[in-house]
């Protein structure tokens, strides 16, 4: 039996992705879909409709708008949009699923032969690398179906809960490109980035909103031969920490398989294995052998989509920056640092708010330590996003420009941020809000004077070590004086004004 | 003329669509079938090699719905016609978690 050390082995992973679009309704039909934020927390089965349950003499009719972000996830990976493909009905008998087949796309996808850069790592400059996309294609979600009682009781029977049944399912399927566990997760992330800020689903990964399926095997060398170990998919990866688990895993057990039987790849021979999170292993699914026939034929029920010109045009039309090209574009030329970044990336639409206030015309210097201190702490506290706080972005370039002027101290601007965000303040002017509540800093220099004067006579002692050397303690006074303006002395001409005083 | 089906094709097709057929009937379903599939293969004689095949039998394109939802049915008519329910549930025989799902 050949050991390890004799071998070389690379790894190799195609992907398939699975990405709940949110649209309002469903794929075909008028019921909410559960993918929305607006519904949640629907109630199990409360949003069905007899097209969902598959009631005999319902039609379908398409979303217009999950074909629309179908486009743009497909444009944002470099894809050819086939301006011409229909419906597919793949059957299969499963309770998730009332109408015993899933309308899917099956030789004409929406999305074709793509490619994206993606980073090899989640590492910060990551270098990235090319990854071809075969194909991506719409088709509609499957039921849930549940093994035990809300609660965690166990029961002896299943349950089917069908909210999911029809939501729009992006499916989209790579080359076999990476060749690490990082790679793969570094995608995923990836490819989640861009789907969130299209708008097109939540992301949601506890929810099941994207679904990992790598593609697995080993090309193994010996002896100056090439073996290639047999294809294992893993089904219904739903968190980025079961991907790189569930890869780096196969990867062990096809080389220590390979090393003990020499099985290697037939073509068509693929097995389904699934991802044990707790054991952090993979188990066998199921063999070719007794994989599904699914017997694809077209929908009579629904007629082909056509992408004329226009359509095409008003789609590409709501494209916007990619999350990696912006990254770079906050590092190199906004000069962020690559962790404030990322922090705006992770957020889309929060980072959207930023670019509203780069749009209003604060320097992206200010705008980012706005975004990132005086915002972001409020949001944090009321657990909510950047862009939901109320303040508008006009009322932060509005801000910015009393800060800038010298109008406002760092502590009154904070304030005022504050101010904005309440909603009794909504599109208030900062300005008139900093004259009501007296947050504008004074600068003229009768009341300044009189301030500094009053503070020297009342510090002997201070004055004296200041005089005898010790200039650190003029702080000390600065903070008498605001203390006496009530935070409103202009600090810096307050410093000036004590220097001149007491050193001349 | 196309083959002859054979009854193993017969019993795989009738597994799919969840049929259960005694040994008798998967022999006069073998000869039924067949005779289907011979009538249909009249086709055949057509020389199609130069059109475009024909995927909807409806030459229209595009029929869209704008993305607006309307209210799902009430939980107890959704459970309406389930065989067995636990309500909100449809309650179906235990299924180990292998094939399912999209």
């Amino acid at each position: 039996m050949p050991t390890a050390a004799d071998i070389k082995a690379r790894l190799m992973v195609g992907m398939e992705i699975h990405v709940e679009l949110a649209t309002r309704s469903k794929m075909f039909t008028s019921a909410p879909n559960v993918a929305h934020p607006d519904y949640f927390d629907a109630e199990p089965n409360s949003l069905c409709d007899p097209v969902v349950l598959g009631m005999p003499g319902v039609l379908p009719v398409m979303n217009r708008r999950a074909v629309e972000m179908s486009m743009l996830v497909g444009l944002a990976l470099g894809c050819t949009i086939n301006r011409k493909t229909k419906w597919d009905r793949k059957s299969y008998y499963y309770p998730d699923l009332p109408k015993n087949y899933q309308i899917s796309q099956y030789d004409q996808p929406l999305c074709i032969d793509g490619s994206v850069e993606s980073p090899v790592s989640d590492q910060p400059g990551a270098a990235t690398r090319t990854i071809r996309i075969i194909r991506a294609h719409l088709e509609e979600d499957a039921g849930k179906l549940l093994h035990e009682a809300p609660g965690g009781f166990a029961i002896d029977y299943s349950i089917v809960d069908l909210n999911r049944a029809g939501t729009p399912l992006l499916e989209i399927v790579t080359h076999p490109d990476f060749d690490s566990a990082e790679q793969v997760v570094a995608f995923g992330q990836a490819l989640r980035n861009i789907c969130r800020f299209l708008g097109v689903t939540e992301g949601i990964m506890q929810k099941g909103h994207m679904r990992f399926e790598p593609n697995i095997n080993v090309v193994i060398e010996r002896d100056g031969k090439t073996y290639k170990t047999p294809i294992v998919e893993i089904k219904n990866l739903n968190s980025f920490k079961a991907l790189h688990g569930a890869v780096n895993y196969e990867y062990q057990r096809q080389i220590d398989e390979w090393l003990e039987t020499g099985v290697v790849m037939k073509a068509g021979a693929k097995s389904t294995r699934g991802w044990d999170d707790t054991t952090g292993s993979t188990f066998l699914q199921r063999e070719k052998e007794e994989a599904h026939d699914y017997r694809y034929f077209p929908d009579p029920d629904l007629v082909h989509v056509v992408v004329d010109d226009a359509w095409m045009a008003r789609v590409k039309a709501q494209l916007l920056e990619l999350p990696l090209a912006r990254e770079k574009r906050y590092i190199e030329t906004l000069g962020m640092s690559v962790k404030d970044a990322r922090a705006l990336i992770d957020e889309p639409r929060a980072c959207l708010f930023f670019e509203a206030v780069l749009a209003a015309g604060v320097d992206a210097k200010r705008a980012s330590s706005i975004m990132l201190n005086n915002l972001a702490k409020r949001a944090n506290e009321r657990a909510c996003r950047v862009d939901e706080l109320g303040i508008s972005a006009s009322q932060v370039k509005a801000i910015a420009d009393l800060s800038a002027a010298d109008k406002i101290g760092s502590a009154a601007a904070d304030d005022l941020i504050g101010l904005c965000c309440e909603s009794a303040n909504k599109d208030a002017d900062p300005l008139k809000l900093a004259e009501q509540r007296g947050l504008l800093q004074v600068s003229d220099d009768s009341a300044l004077d009189e301030w500094v004067q009053q503070v020297i006579a009342q510090n002997e002692k201070v004055v004296a070590q200041i005089k005898a050397g010790k200039e650190s303690a003029i702080m000390s006074l600065m903070g008498g004086v605001m203390k006496l303006s009530k935070g409103k002395a202009n600090a810096k001409v307050v410093q000036e004004k004590l220097r001149k005083a007491l050193l001349g | 003329m196309p083959q002859k089906l054979t009854e193993q094709e017969v019993r795989h097709v009738a597994k799919l669509g969840r049929l259960r057929l005694g040994d008798h009937e998967v022999r006069q379903m073998t000869d039924k079938l067949s005779a289907v599939l011979d009538y249909v293969s009249k086709l055949n004689e057509l020389d199609v090699s130069n059109v475009e095949p024909m995927a909807h039998a409806m030459d229209m394109a595009n029929v869209l719905r704008d993305d607006v939802e309307r209210p799902g049915l009430s939980i107890d008519l959704v459970l309406a016609n389930a065989p067995e329910q636990s309500p909100p549930f449809i309650k179906v025989p235990k299924v180990i978690d292998d094939g399912g799902g999209a």
